[in-house]
């Protein structure tokens, strides 16, 4: 009898630091929750990414919180949050019944305060810690750390004293020297980048003549972003040692694959859930197919494949 | 290309029926009813109709000429029949989503996800029951009047209107066995004022176990004033601008009087369907 030849599985795994992720694909911070259970298996996820928590309990910002664009949507949340003891008491018993590693967003408006919220965190059940140092919504005028190498420094370096679980730091694209930026994160000890968070934009209803948002100003996502994210992902991964994490208007299986080929280890989707809740596991299984078809062994062998143009103008 | 209606496949939590799907669905009849409104009617797979008076759906609306309705739209259920496997909607065109939704046109797929949310409740010591909504709102309550006819209760709706041809759903209620009253601008009979004194006139003719409505702020405080009064409780459906529709992103919240705090409560997955005496109109 002959041998019923199998087709090659590749493996999916990717490594992040010190944490191996089943597959590449999670969750971008506030675009997910436990109520995506009701939809599908949240354990098929290389990891859940939570939503970012701040240390004291808060409202978030005014409503219209959220706006329509072309290829896009403009939000200004205003991380609304229950909280360290929340988090604690509720949310982390909650996770721990899943295997996907946890990862859990903070942020806060000082040093000393996002410091202590870190320390906070550093909880058993808790895979890494997502610095958000790049929420345009909660400061005035988009301001935050990740705009600046010298702020990035101070607060990673600060974060990092404080824990020793994997420190990812989430930069934004609201900077002019987005590599600076992450040489500063990188040097001050994040263990991972994650590239990027929302553009600061705006939107105003001519009828009305306001602004769409309560908050005027709010942070861009979906589509509208994703060449500049995934600019921002090779620029970053050609400069950095350690591993980028490609967030940004990802939707479908070949913009993931982009932003792996440019450089990202694993990649975050977020407003493409608001279109389709399932388009996560979707992608899962698309990019196992894809890589499987592709006959690769493991699909860390794409990771910065991007090759240089064939251009005839020499 | 035809569209079989089909439940999009993703794997589901183990031991768990998902609450809600994303469902391509098959366009029936797309029709203009009553001028100011279209009916949408579906073909849609059973995953999706397992619904209860109250919820909605979430519509991937197709793009209109000139505009990009990336979001989906809210939508609340008009209609759903498990054994004729359809789902019916009722809107007004009134922006991007309604104008792209106005294009759908028989055979064309359609992305819904849902049900989604809280529905209204009907508890055994509610038999004797009131409904009042305005306009499209009263396409909302149009279900309701199907499960009190289903239990056995008795209804009165009274719909407002502009003018008394634009009242929405009256020979539907009254199939479903509801006495309906119209009430309308033209001879203002749909003040808050004179619906006062109609509601306190059927409160004294017999007993009101409870209120439903919908959408209109007005008519909220109105029945919270006179359910204040005479201790009859009620259900309310709120509607809020969303992004996600099922909780994950927290921009539909609104406010609500929890005891003597004042709380914010997402529209989409705690609601929509809310107590009348805990909503802020």
């Amino acid at each position: 009898m002959k041998d019923i030849p199998h087709p090659p599985v590749c493996d999916m795994g990717v490594q992040i630091g010190g944490l191996r992720l089943a597959n590449p694909i999670m969750p971008a911070s506030g675009t997910f929750s436990e109520d995506l259970s009701d939809v599908f298996d949240l354990d098929i996820l290389g990891a859940h990414v939570l939503k970012t928590i701040m240390r004291d309990a808060r409202a978030g910002n005014p409503t219209p919180r959220v706006c329509d664009l072309q290829g896009g949507m403009l939000n200004a949340i205003g991380i609304p949050s229950k909280g360290i003891d929340d988090f604690r008491d509720r949310m982390l018993p909650y996770w721990a019944g899943y295997k996907a590693p946890l990862i859990v967003s903070i942020s806060a408006h000082t040093v000393d305060e996002f410091a202590q919220l870190c320390r906070e965190v550093t909880l058993p059940g808790v895979a890494a810690i997502e610095a958000n140092i790049s929420c345009p919504n909660i400061e005035a005028d988009g301001r935050a750390f990740a705009m600046r190498p010298d702020t990035t420094e101070q607060v990673v370096q600060r974060l990092r004293a404080e824990t020793d679980l994997p420190l990812w730091a989430k930069l934004t694209p609201n900077t002019g020297e987005p590599v600076d930026v992450a040489l500063a994160a990188e040097a001050a000890g994040a263990d991972a980048l994650v590239v990027a968070n929302t553009a600061l934009g705006m939107s105003i209803d001519v009828t009305t003549r306001q602004p769409r948002l309560g908050n005027i100003m709010g942070g861009i996502s979906g589509p509208a972003i994703k060449p500049i994210a995934l600019r921002m992902t090779y620029q970053i991964a050609r400069a950095c040692r350690i591993p980028v994490i490609g967030c940004g208007g990802i939707a479908t299986r070949d913009d993931a694959l982009e932003f792996m080929i440019a450089g990202a280890r694993a990649v975050q989707v977020g407003t493409a859930t608001f279109q389709s809740p399932t388009v996560m596991a979707r992608l899962v299984a698309e990019l196992s197919e894809w890589a499987s078809a592709e006959g690769l062994t493991s699909i860390e062998e794409i990771i910065g494949s991007v090759g240089t143009p064939r251009g005839d103008m020499s | 290309m035809t569209v079989h209606p089909t439940v999009l496949s993703v794997p589901a939590p183990p031991g768990v029926i998902p609450r809600c799907a994303e469902a391509r669905t098959r366009v029936v009849s797309n029709t203009p009813v009553n001028g100011e409104y279209r009916l949408l009617t579906l073909d849609a797979p059973a995953e999706v109709l397992a619904c209860h008076p109250g919820q909605f759906f979430q519509l991937l609306c197709p793009e209109p000429d000139g505009e990009h309705p990336f979001l989906r739209r809210p939508m609340s259920i008009y209609g759903y029949d498990a054994d004729a496997g359809q789902l019916q909607f009722l809107y007004k065109v009134t922006g991007a989503g309604t104008r792209g939704l106005a294009t759908l046109k028989p055979d064309d797929g359609l992305n819904v996800l849902g049900p989604l949310g809280q529905g209204f409740t009907m508890p055994e010591n509610r038999q004797n029951l009131l409904l009042l909504a305005r306009g499209v709102g009263l396409a909302t309550l149009a279900p309701l009047a199907r499960m009190a006819q289903r239990k056995g209760r008795s209804l009165t709706a009274i719909c407002s209107a502009r003018r008394p041809e634009l009242a929405m759903s009256v020979d539907l209620f009254r199939s479903y066995g509801a006495e309906v009253i119209v009430v309308h601008d033209a001879d203002e009979s749909a003040t808050p004022e004179a619906l006062r004194i109609l509601i306190e006139a059927q409160i004294a003719k017999r007993r009101i176990d409870a209120f439903y409505t919908c959408g209109s702020a007005r008519l909220l405080r109105l029945l919270q004033d006179i359910g204040a009064r005479h201790g009859i409780p009620g259900e309310v459906a709120m509607e809020q601008q969303m992004a996600c529709g099922i909780g994950m992103c927290q921009a539909c919240v609104r406010s609500f009087h929890d005891g003597d705090q004042v709380v914010h409560r997402r529209v989409c997955r705690e609601g929509p369907v809310f107590p009348i005496s805990e909503a802020i109109a």
